[in-house]
């Protein structure tokens, strides 16, 4: 008989105006794990859907990305650490796929969800987080790639692979920086869907992928190149996957900038997200 | 442990509508950085807005009270009366600008049926998906999904995207999801409206099953034959202002839907001031008329020849501009819109910057008998609303009696509409 209310632990919620800076709710996030799990599952599921090739899109973009920049380092006689040129630009360009992609989804994600943002209500920083974790499955099928690659070159795999995943980490965690300031700007300003492209491809060419940070005679000066979250990732890839020598206080100052930038991201969006349902 | 479901204490929403409602660029934001650069910058960082009261609307006003658990709440009030808005608070979509809300349980709000339907997806995985939306854990998905697709009467299509569902299957299945979600206070937001007699039944069955069950319903609704059928007691708005609470259900929609006749009796309206104050289109009249060019009676026969007459004023001339009006029965079923703009684009009116005035002939042998509330609405194609239907527009009424045909065999007729049309011999019998 369901007659019996045998004292279910009922959730008290207050409702009430929040003002200034809100901390993030990690708890709260936490209870809507399975949303944000099943939200990633709907945009992998849908990606590829009615596509012709598939998932190949994942690899063939860094492909022919590489074939490009393997003609010009060959015209322009740019140097490559001594490695294969293919295989240089494609471990560097792995994680800036991962970086660029992650950012344009998550800094649009709000947009296009505004369906769910004005109809339910859930921790609104469950939608970017989402959009990055779908782009983890490219940025896997990319590695595979990748590791045949590094067999036909016969490049030895280094120990220091196990670190790998401190790097996609970082990548995943600049990415949501960034994607977290766009997302909350881009309720308001709708101009940051067309600065996101223009975005992706500035930040392409201020990082080393084309070319190698140790083509930056200075120390001093290349430890300043850092302050690009992702010159420290990209380098860092390349000494846990093709052993160039460890990028060092570069990186250090490649993981303080992302903390910085994200924690200000995540302040800035649990600020904004209040008024998401009203203005998107 | 109180055995109140929900507390509602001085809640009040307030609304920026009206310009600042578009998207502002970043230009704008950059002009106004140059000519005052330290509060531009807090602007954008989301400080304070500077507050315009011209722009401003009290969607909620100082609404309070109180819902036992168990109780089946029907939220009634015309359209702009803060229904929507209220339920918006409610499930913590919207933020209140004051006040206090205390809820005793797991909400699950159910606005739109449907919520987060992927169209490229099947029907299983938008089960998954709308399930997890509204709150639910992924097990209890599994554990109701026979009963989901039952409810939903969708077997064969379950695997199908449902891209490819007619309507109806879409609305059956979703709400199916919905129907099964067991939080402690549901919300609801007119989901009747869809689908079909007998499904709309099932529906209300539905609900009364969750009543009994102990749980708390919340239901905004304009079909005040299901409110009554289902509450146990009513939140009358108006106005953003709760005007009656009370257990006394069937007096209370009686009342209302008298009330509603004689208060809004008016086939003119005109604007008082500031109200609707926009650069692209500023109503300042919009009345009906009749054959003779006269301000026409708030009765009128369905035969009747009527105009629909707009005046105002178009500061800016943009090309975006349409202007329209939408015509609403009791039930609060939009029967039909109309726009300036709807022929080819040869036809449509040449509106410039200034004064302007538009009419429009009213369809006549179309209006069942019957009350209708007719909205002035106007849109920015693509961008906005400049008045929207059904949340905030001038609006007048007009009641449809006698004149629905000429034929001496007719006896009244259910439907919205009773359009006349010719009959005649098919080309072979044989």
């Amino acid at each position: 008989m369901p007659e019996s209310p045998a004292q279910p632990e009922l959730l008290t919620t207050v409702i009430e105006p929040r003002a200034g800076w809100q901390p993030v709710d990690l708890e709260e996030l936490w209870r809507y794990r399975e949303l944000l799990f099943i939200l990633a599952l709907r945009d992998i599921r849908v990606r590829y859907k009615q596509t012709a090739l598939g998932a190949t899109w994942a690899i063939i973009q860094p492909l022919m990305t590489m074939a490009i920049f393997t003609v010009i380092q060959q015209m322009g006689n740019l140097p490559t650490d001594d490695l294969a040129k293919p295989l240089f630009n494609f471990c560097g360009l792995l994680p800036w796929q991962l970086f660029a992609s992650s950012m344009a989804n998550a800094g649009n994600s709000i947009i296009s969800n505004q369906n769910l943002v004005t109809k339910v209500y859930f921790p609104r920083l469950v939608i970017p987080i989402a959009s990055i974790i779908t782009g983890l499955v490219d940025f896997a099928i990319a590695f595979g790639v990748l590791l045949l690659m590094m067999v036909w070159y016969q490049a030895p795999i280094q120990p220091q692979i196990l670190l790998m995943p401190v790097f996609v980490a970082l990548a995943f965690m600049a990415a949501l920086a960034v994607g977290l300031w766009l997302a909350a700007l881009n309720v308001e300003y709708r101009d940051v869907r067309y600065v996101i492209p223009f975005l992706t491809q500035f930040w392409l060419f201020c990082t080393p992928i084309l070319y190698s940070s140790t083509g930056v005679q200075s120390e001093w000066k290349r430890i300043l190149l850092g302050v690009n979250p992702m010159s420290g990732v990209v380098e860092g890839f390349r000494w846990c996957l093709l052993g160039k020598p460890a990028p060092g206080p570069m990186l250090a100052v490649s993981a303080i900038t992302i903390i910085v930038m994200l924690v200000g991201g995540l302040f800035y969006f649990r600020r904004m997200e209040k008024g998401f349902a009203d203005l998107v | 442990m109180s055995d109140t479901a929900i507390q509602v204490q001085g809640l009040s929403k307030l609304y920026q509508i009206g310009a600042s409602r578009t998207y502002k660029t970043v230009r704008e934001s950059m002009m106004s950085m140059l000519s005052s650069p330290f509060r531009s910058v807090g602007r954008v960082l989301g400080s304070a807005n500077t507050p315009d009261p011209s722009t401003q609307l009290w969607a909620l006003k100082d609404v309070s009270f109180d819902v036992a658990r168990g109780e089946v709440v029907g939220i009634i009030g015309r359209n702009g009366a803060g229904k929507s808005t209220l339920l918006k608070v409610l499930s913590r979509i919207t933020e209140p600008t004051t006040g206090l809300i205390k809820i005793n349980g797991r909400v699950g709000s159910l606005l739109e049926v449907g919520t987060g339907f992927h169209p490229e997806l099947t029907g299983r995985e938008n089960i998954y998906l709308n399930g997890a939306i509204l709150g639910m854990k992924r097990w209890e998905i599994t554990r109701k999904f026979d009963e989901i697709v039952a409810f939903s009467e969708i077997e064969k299509f379950i695997d199908t995207p449902v891209k490819r569902y007619s309507s109806g299957m879409y609305t059956r299945l979703a709400f199916a999801v919905a129907a099964n979600l067991e939080p402690e206070i549901l919300v609801v937001d007119e989901v009747l409206a869809v689908g079909d007699a007998q499904f709309q039944k099932k529906c209300l069955g539905k609900m009364k099953d969750v009543a009994r069950g102990g749980r708390t319903v919340l239901f905004v609704s304009h079909n005040m034959r299901a409110v009554e059928q289902l509450c146990t007691s009513i939140v009358q708005l108006d106005r953003g202002q709760v005007k009656q609470c009370s257990a006394n259900v069937h007096e209370i929609i009686t009342r209302y839907l008298v009330g509603g006749a004689e208060s809004e009796q008016n086939a003119s309206w005109t604007n008082p001031g500031g109200e609707y104050k926009s650069e692209f289109f500023t109503p300042s009249r919009f009345y009906i008329t009749d054959a003779t060019g006269a301000v026409a009676a708030p009765v009128q026969r369905n035969n009747a020849e009527l105009w629909l007459n707009v005046e105002g004023n178009v500061a800016t001339f943009d090309r975006g501009l349409n202007i329209g009006y939408a015509v609403i029965n009791e039930d609060g079923q939009h029967v039909y819109w109309s726009y300036m703009c709807d022929t080819q684009e040869s036809d449509w009116p040449q509106l410039q910057a200034g004064r302007v005035s538009l009419r429009t002939r009213l369809p006549s042998r179309l209006l069942n008998e019957g009350n209708y509330r007719i909205e002035l609405i106007a849109t920015l194609y693509h961008r906005m609303w400049l008045m929207e239907p059904g949340v905030k527009a001038p609006n007048i009424s007009l009641q449809i009696q006698g004149g629905l045909t000429d034929s001496p065999q007719w006896e009244g007729r259910h439907g919205v509409l009773t359009p006349i049309f010719k009959w005649e011999l098919g080309r072979s019998v044989g």
